[in-house]
């Protein structure tokens, strides 16, 4: 598992933005060059705009998940969080594949999707649990398919989420079943404070993936998915402390 | 149902819980007749074990009558008198289907944790921590067992509770220790610490064919019981040299092999274990590697370190250069318990041997608390409690 985050240097600020902050923070720099001593703050202020305008890179805007670069592609290679996940599977090459390709199986163990609609052979709907319980929809478009190797999706602009993503089958040396390999790249709902919020709710998404993956291996293997939730414990607080360490005494042994 | 839980380091205590239900497809609900309490579940009793919550039933030694199967059950019935092996395998992995059931990757639902420590997870087990799952362990009067059909083994009648229960863990383990061993004839094992395990790896060594078993630790009544009962040459360490003893008694060649049957609490005396305590205590260590380092510098060259004693996190001042020189082997793991279950019955069954030897204790479960403090302070000759919870 492997995550990459691009914390800066991809431009997020539109042309007329860079030009204009190029123009002001000089003027502010100028200006407190000028004034002398008092103006050092204005001096570090106007570099920094300048050097917002020059780099079309604006942190603040970032973290405020901001942009007012034009979009070139759907989800442009350098933005949001890109993960990937690999598990191997005791099952062949091809039921994997199928079992897969029928997306609607895949909130059985993807446990923050509520529902996957299939709705033709490329595209789907996906309804998934967001950040503090907010349900997020968006569509998906299969944009590259072979036959019990690859499927590639990526979703379509008017959703809540913006991702790309990718899994591929590989047959495992020697017979020992079929290795998953997941990619998935997309921009946290809200930017970055969206998934810094998601990670406050125990929602990291590199961690689900894996997780999921483990899931998918039980569910397929062994016909279910293990858990204890449910199962009998004692309470939280337990009834009354029933040793102390005066009265240790066992009534009798007895030897074999 | 009554339950033994855990609240914290060195509190236990006899609880009312929910009965258990059924789960998964896979499960069966055992009625338990007859429970243990194993050295390793004083780990978690001495709070050595992470990942522990209030409330946490405890106990992996267990056997009892099938009270209820789910719906793909399809081996086991209900009336079925069943031991069941203290780790639980889901027989499809590719771990399973090699015989190394405890090593599972199916049956922890809480692997990812486990990855992040360790790498990758192994088998869940029962009542050992929510590292390992977080399953609902058998002392107690009902335990939810998950895949019924795989790790549990049907027993005809014929044998008493007491002569099976230890294939659950504790004979599986010793016998697997010696196994690790890989024994010739001629060959001289030394086995750290004198514990059911202990007992268990010295008699198992004797059936794989060693010519001598030399038996270490410092109790009276463990040290009498490897000798008298288990029939090995002993070693008490408080006053012994345990290296230079070990040297003489094999003609300065060193043991063909050394089995740890102690792990991560080690005890001893002197400068080390004052070390060990002491870095334990400021977290610079986890575990206690006194025997460890012991069965290394004693071990003859080219020979086995064979590790059934639990380690759980980091050690130090391993001796490693020393490994590495003599060339030995180091062998270790939880044990792989069903793949012993048939092999070992049938040597009860041709009574090469009765597991319940060890027994030192027979109680009521509502006893428990007071068998953990006793257990855990090895007094009153305590080797092994057994608990029946009706």
């Amino acid at each position: 598992m492997e995550v990459i985050h691009h914390p800066n240097s991809y431009p997020n600020l539109h042309p007329v933005e860079r030009l204009a902050s190029v123009i002001g923070g000089g003027v502010l720099a100028v200006s407190a060059i000028r004034k002398g001593s008092p103006g050092i703050l204005r001096l570090i202020a106007g570099a920094a705009i300048m050097q917002r305008g020059l780099t079309g890179h604006c942190q603040l805007y970032e973290a405020l998940g901001v942009r007012t670069a034009p979009y070139t592609a759907t989800l442009p290679y350098e933005l949001g969080i890109r993960a990937q996940a690999a598990v191997t599977v005791n099952e062949s090459r091809p039921s994997l594949f199928e079992f897969w390709r029928n997306l609607e199986n895949l909130p059985q163990f993807m446990r923050h999707l509520i529902s996957v609609e299939q709705r033709d052979r490329t595209h789907s709907h996906w309804i998934a649990q967001g950040p503090a319980d907010r349900k997020v929809e968006w569509d998906a478009e299969i944009i590259n398919e072979i036959e019990n190797v690859l499927i590639a999706w990526k979703s379509l602009p008017g959703g809540d989420v913006d991702s790309a993503g990718s899994v591929r089958f590989v047959d495992a040396p020697g017979f020992r079943g079929t290795e998953i390999h997941v990619e998935l790249q997309y921009n946290p709902p809200a930017g970055i404070v969206g998934a810094y919020v998601a990670r406050l709710f125990g929602r990291e998404p590199e961690q689900e993936i894996e997780a999921d993956l483990g899931r998918l291996k039980q569910y397929l293997e062994c016909g279910e998915v293990a858990t204890t939730e449910g199962q009998s414990r004692g309470s939280e607080s337990g009834s009354r402390r029933q040793v102390n360490s005066e009265s240790r005494s066992l009534p009798e042994k007895v030897v074999a | 149902m009554k339950a033994l839980c855990w609240y914290g380091r060195g509190d236990v205590r006899v609880e009312t819980v929910p009965d258990p239900a059924i789960l998964n497809p896979h499960d069966a609900i055992v009625r338990i007749t007859l429970t243990a309490i194993c050295g390793s579940d004083l780990h978690i009793y001495n709070g050595f074990i992470p990942g522990m919550e209030k409330g946490d039933i405890l106990g992996h030694e267990f056997m009892g009558e099938v009270v209820e199967t789910g719906s793909q059950v399809k081996r086991v019935k209900r009336g079925d008198r069943v031991v069941v092996p203290f780790t639980i395998c889901c027989g499809k992995c590719f771990f399973c289907t090699n015989q190394q059931w405890s090593l599972c990757d199916n049956t922890n639902p809480n692997a990812p944790i486990l990855q992040k420590l360790y790498g990758s997870s192994g088998a869940g087990l029962f009542g050992y921590s929510h590292l390992y799952g977080g399953y609902a362990g058998g002392q107690a009067q009902y335990a939810r067992v998950p895949f019924a059909d795989v790790g549990p083994m049907v027993i005809e009648n014929g044998f008493s509770d007491e002569q099976v229960l230890f294939l659950t863990d504790i004979f599986p383990t010793g016998y697997m220790a010696a196994e690790n061993c890989s024994i010739q004839a001629g060959d001289v094992v030394a086995v750290w610490g004198c514990g059911p395990v202990g007992q268990f790896a010295i008699r198992s060594a004797y059936m794989l064919g060693a010519s001598r078993v030399i038996a270490i630790d410092h109790i009276p009544e463990r040290l009498q019981m490897a000798k008298e009962s288990s029939k090995a040459e002993v070693l008490d360490y408080a006053s012994h040299d345990i290296l230079a003893e070990l040297n003489d008694l094999t003609g300065g060649r060193g043991p063909d092999s050394c089995i740890d049957a102690v792990g991560m609490e080690a005890h001893g005396g002197g400068l080390e274990y004052a070390y060990d305590r002491t870095k334990q205590a400021l977290f610079l260590e986890t575990d206690r590697p006194g025997v460890l380092r012991k069965a290394i510098m004693a071990c003859r060259k080219g020979g086995t370190i064979s590790i059934p004693g639990v380690y759980g996190g980091f050690i130090d001042k391993v001796p490693m250069g020393a490994a590495f020189a003599k060339g030995l082997t180091l062998k270790m793991g939880q044990t792989h318990a069903p793949r012993y279950l048939r092999s070992l019955l049938e040597k009860i069954e041709q009574g090469l041997i009765d597991p319940s030897f060890v027994i030192s204790h027979r109680i009521n479960l509502s006893e428990a608390p007071q068998a953990y403090d006793l257990f855990n302070r090895r007094d009153g000759g305590c080797t092994k409690v057994v608990m029946r919870p009706s």
